[in-house]
């Protein structure tokens, strides 16, 4: 299908944020008609890339990109997303980008609106134009058409199936003229498989009709079923640029995932466990963006267990479930006691400690002093660090013991502090991280969560952290459930790592498992399609 | 001159420019005539009536609810209270005590319902609670008329029921802790012991409460509500005991007023009280959630030595009258500043 000369051409791409690569040299083309498949992990650059190609104010406020973007034999500079529209580029949102109160209709012609001058024009211009419905009617029934499928334009799209909204989104971008280039990011994440079906059918069909297609999934049989040319992106590079031909799943995932051997940190030892700290029996928790459907699974006593996942997919869900933070239902059972849901305070009773993912939200008291933020939890929990007043009539604070015990942390993991009095607000990242783990600490719990525990810091705190959570299993025993998107950490810590997809978990392996196995774990296929 | 700049900023522009303007308010009285210790005595008078409503704002400060606009309802609670015990014929100390626990249980009921309302409105509690305050004090007005009080001094004379609109503790417990252990100087001046031990007390005992574990649980509620659910505190209970503390506080804050001031005043008389303890509490130097005792101290002190020298002084200066002018600026200002600066508090 690729003749003649590339309608799109992105050579030597390169940015940075603040000194931070997220892309580095990426070159491809598109031609007209072609469907490419834009695959990679969260943080491979896929998003940046989009926002480069868009003109996105984000970058230039950045520093401006490296390299050039070539569309239609001539260079192109554009200082705001509404440059690329008039370029003929248009993009399909993950989040949708409708009027929920406008009928399809409307959304469909939105700001392109057919219409005639009235009177009132001479004095306040074009905004007093009367708008020709039948007109917006017929242009937004072409552009149904054209995708071949149904939609009513009179709906309100605030009442549409998700389904529909996507698609009307779609028909937005093709109801204008001069489009040629559709990008549509994550377009099947929230359809159903058989709306995600319809979608595909229409895709191709729109590529038939000359439209280039950008498409970027991590479902990868999706990719497959529709891509002409597979462009894989890890670590801001493009590290494979093939025609979708004699392309496994398999091959797309350890792209997707590989890094270069070497890299990797050291690996379980193998260790055997066999007594049962944790168990999880069909919890489903109602987080918004992450929301766990079904999940089970077992953590033995002493281990490092880590939960894996591409965002989105539920693996945030489980310990805030577990730890009572969200609505959860199921049943978790510890030690041979069952865990009640929806009660932080129980939770912690029980021995469960939780570092969230949610630094600066839920992890810390940013306006109090660190001494504040590592007791604080122990004291309400197991009323430590409060002293007798008046032969125990009422207790008071001891200070002096919260001092101490922030002392003892602040040397034990290192935390670069001015003093214990310190405001925790004024700590780097690396080092706020440190006082979450602390305060997780100085409840002595018997298994502790970590969620992202490396999110956002450098990659030295990234490695104390990563140490000092290894430290405490290994002498203290604590049992730690591990949550994180970087699978190369969970790799290099963890016993046993599940990959959690669309609210489930979708298969455990050992961190010694071959990397293709954890990319189609993360790309939705099933364990017996891998099987297979 | 590093020191003097870091106390300056911790200290705030505002409360140094009214502590200035409050020196020179000094300086100035003996010029037109004003005499220097009658009005130490006023300033010191007026801080102890009022100090307890400004600490009535603490609780719900450190909760997170924000500055406690209705007020008015503890003061509703404390009127009930003072005329209870007018009613029951309670004189002296037992009277002023006899107010107080009469109070008690109304202030418990007004904050518990109270509590219940701004729970449901987390984000918004001041405006919300601006307008309880004002439709609770014109509730009240209806009650005041039809409830069956008899106390030939408290009821209107020509009707024999409703009660009137000023009620004198003359006779009852007037000045009753004014007057305790009081210190008598000269001619004018009167050191108020027992007022400002009293107040001492309370505020003592809200510092021993902010170090407890369940004080420490409260401001971690106000700093961080999620931070606090996660450590597992139950955030709405917090919130409550704060409400139902700052109700009772009020109620607290008006009996000692009235025994100062000599009159119960009902009816829409509270609507006033609300906003000078909003006022005071902020040109201390407290913000939205953070408040402490030396807060309450200095910004009644300012506050209410503002409003004690300025109609003396200034109206003899220009022979004419601009204290009230000059306190609504005040403290209606104080209170805008102090609400644009909730930009500041870090999440």
């Amino acid at each position: 299908m690729a003749n003649g000369s590339p309608l799109l051409s992105i050579q030597h791409v390169s940015k940075d944020f603040y000194g931070n690569v997220v892309l580095h040299d990426v070159s491809f083309d598109l031609h007209e008609g072609e469907i490419l498949g834009l695959v990679g992990e969260n943080g491979a650059g896929k998003t940046t890339l989009m926002r480069i190609l868009f003109g996105m104010p984000v970058i230039a406020e950045t520093g401006g990109f490296q390299g050039s973007v070539i569309i239609g034999g001539s260079e192109v500079h554009f200082s705001s997303p509404f440059d690329a529209l008039d370029a003929g580029l248009g993009m399909v949102h993950q989040e949708f980008s409708l009027i929920p109160g406008f009928t399809t209709t409307e959304n469909i012609v939105l700001n392109r609106e057919s219409m005639r001058p009235s009177i009132l024009n001479d004095v306040f211009g074009d905004r007093m134009s009367i708008l020709l419905r039948d007109k917006m009617r017929e242009r937004a029934e072409k552009a149904i058409s054209k995708l071949g499928v149904e939609l009513d334009p009179d709906m309100l799209v605030s009442e549409m199936p998700v389904g529909h909204k996507q698609f009307t989104e779609i028909a937005r971008e093709i109801d204008r003229e001069q489009t040629r280039i559709l990008i549509l990011d994550e377009p099947t994440a929230v359809l159903t498989e058989s709306e995600a079906e319809v979608l595909l059918q229409t895709l191709k069909r729109l590529a038939s009709e000359g439209i280039a297609i950008i498409f970027i999934s991590h479902r990868l049989q999706e990719v497959l079923a529709i891509a002409n040319r597979i462009v894989v992106l890890r670590d801001g590079q493009v590290v494979k640029d093939t025609p979708n031909e004699n392309v496994s799943m398999r091959d797309i995932a350890s792209w997707m995932v590989g890094r270069s051997l070497g890299e990797t940190g050291a690996r379980s030892e193998g260790r055997k466990f066999t007594d049962i700290a944790l168990k999880v029996q069909h919890l489903w928790v109602d987080m918004p963006g992450e929301t766990v459907r079904d999940v089970s699974f077992d953590v033995h006593k002493g281990e490092i267990f880590g939960i894996g996942g591409l965002a989105g997919q539920g693996k945030l869900g489980i310990p805030n479930g577990i730890m009572g933070l969200f609505p959860a239902g199921g049943e978790v059972i510890l030690e041979g006691n069952t865990v009640p849901l929806n009660s932080p305070a129980k939770a912690l009773a029980m021995g469960m400690g939780f570092v969230s993912e949610d630094r600066r939200g839920v992890g810390l008291l940013l306006d109090e002093s660190l001494e504040w933020n590592i007791a604080f939890t122990a004291m309400q929990i197991h009323r430590q660090y409060l002293k007798k007043v008046l032969g125990g009539l009422f207790s008071q604070r001891d200070e002096r013991a919260m001092e101490e015990l922030s002392k003892e942390y602040v040397s034990l993991l290192d935390i670069k502090c001015t003093s214990t009095k310190q405001k925790a607000k004024e700590l780097s990242g690396g080092n706020q991280q440190k006082i979450c783990l602390a305060k997780a600490f100085a409840i002595k719990p018997s298994i502790l969560f970590v969620s992202e525990p490396t999110r956002g810091i450098d990659v030295g705190a990234k490695k104390l952290v990563l140490d000092t959570l290894h430290h405490y299993n290994r002498d203290f025993g604590t049992t730690i459930v591990m949550v994180s998107s970087e699978l190369e950490e969970l790799r290099s810590i963890c016993d046993r790592i599940a990959i959690v997809d669309e609210g489930r978990i979708a298969g455990i392996l050992p961190p010694t498992a071959d990397i293709s196995e954890f990319g189609l774990l993360m790309s939705g296929a099933a364990m017996e399609a891998v099987n297979a | 001159m590093r020191n003097l700049k870091t106390f300056i900023e911790d200290f705030g522009w505002p409360r140094i420019i009214i502590f200035l303007f409050l020196i020179l308010l000094f300086i100035m009285a003996p010029f037109v005539r004003v005499r220097l210790d009658a009005s130490i005595s006023d300033v010191l008078n007026r801080f102890g009536q009022n100090a307890i409503m400004v600490l009535a704002m603490v609780p719900m400060i450190q909760s997170g609810c924000g500055l406690n606009f209705g007020l008015a309802l503890g003061i509703v609670a404390g009127l009930l209270g003072a005329t209870l015990s007018l009613q029951l014929q309670l004189h002296g100390i037992l009277g002023f005590l006899g107010a107080i626990a009469l109070a008690s249980p109304f202030s418990l009921v007004f904050g518990w319902f109270y509590a219940k309302l701004l729970n449901k409105v987390k984000g918004e509690e001041m405006t919300i609670a601006m307008y309880v305050g004002f439709s609770f004090i014109m509730f009240m007005c209806i009650m005041w008329l039809i409830l069956p009080y008899n106390n030939p001094t408290m009821v209107w004379g020509y009707a024999g029921k409703g009660l009137r609109t000023t009620i004198t503790v003359e006779g009852y417990w007037l000045k009753i802790l004014n007057n305790f252990l009081a210190i008598k100087i000269g001619q004018f001046f009167v050191f108020p012991t027992g007022l400002l031990l009293f107040v001492g007390l309370f505020a003592f005992l809200m510092w021993l409460f902010l170090r407890s574990k369940t004080g420490t649980a409260m401001t971690a509620v106000g700093s961080n509500p999620d931070f606090a659910r996660a450590s597992g505190v139950n955030v709405d209970k917090m919130r409550t005991i704060s409400i139902i503390m700052s109700t009772f506080l009020g109620a607290v804050g008006i009996i000692v007023y009235e025994q100062s001031f000599g009159f119960i005043q009902l009816y829409t008389a509270p609507s006033p009280m609300v906003f000078p303890a909003v006022a005071a509490i902020l040109i201390g130097g407290a913000s939205i959630n953070k408040a402490s005792m030396v807060n309450v101290l200095v910004g009644t002190i300012l506050f209410q030595g503002l409003l004690t020298m300025t109609p003396s002084v200034i109206n003899s200066l220009l022979q004419t009258d601009m204290s009230e002018v000059i306190r609504i600026i005040v403290s209606n200002g104080m209170i805008l500043y102090a609400l644009t600066r909730k930009i500041k508090v870090s999440k």
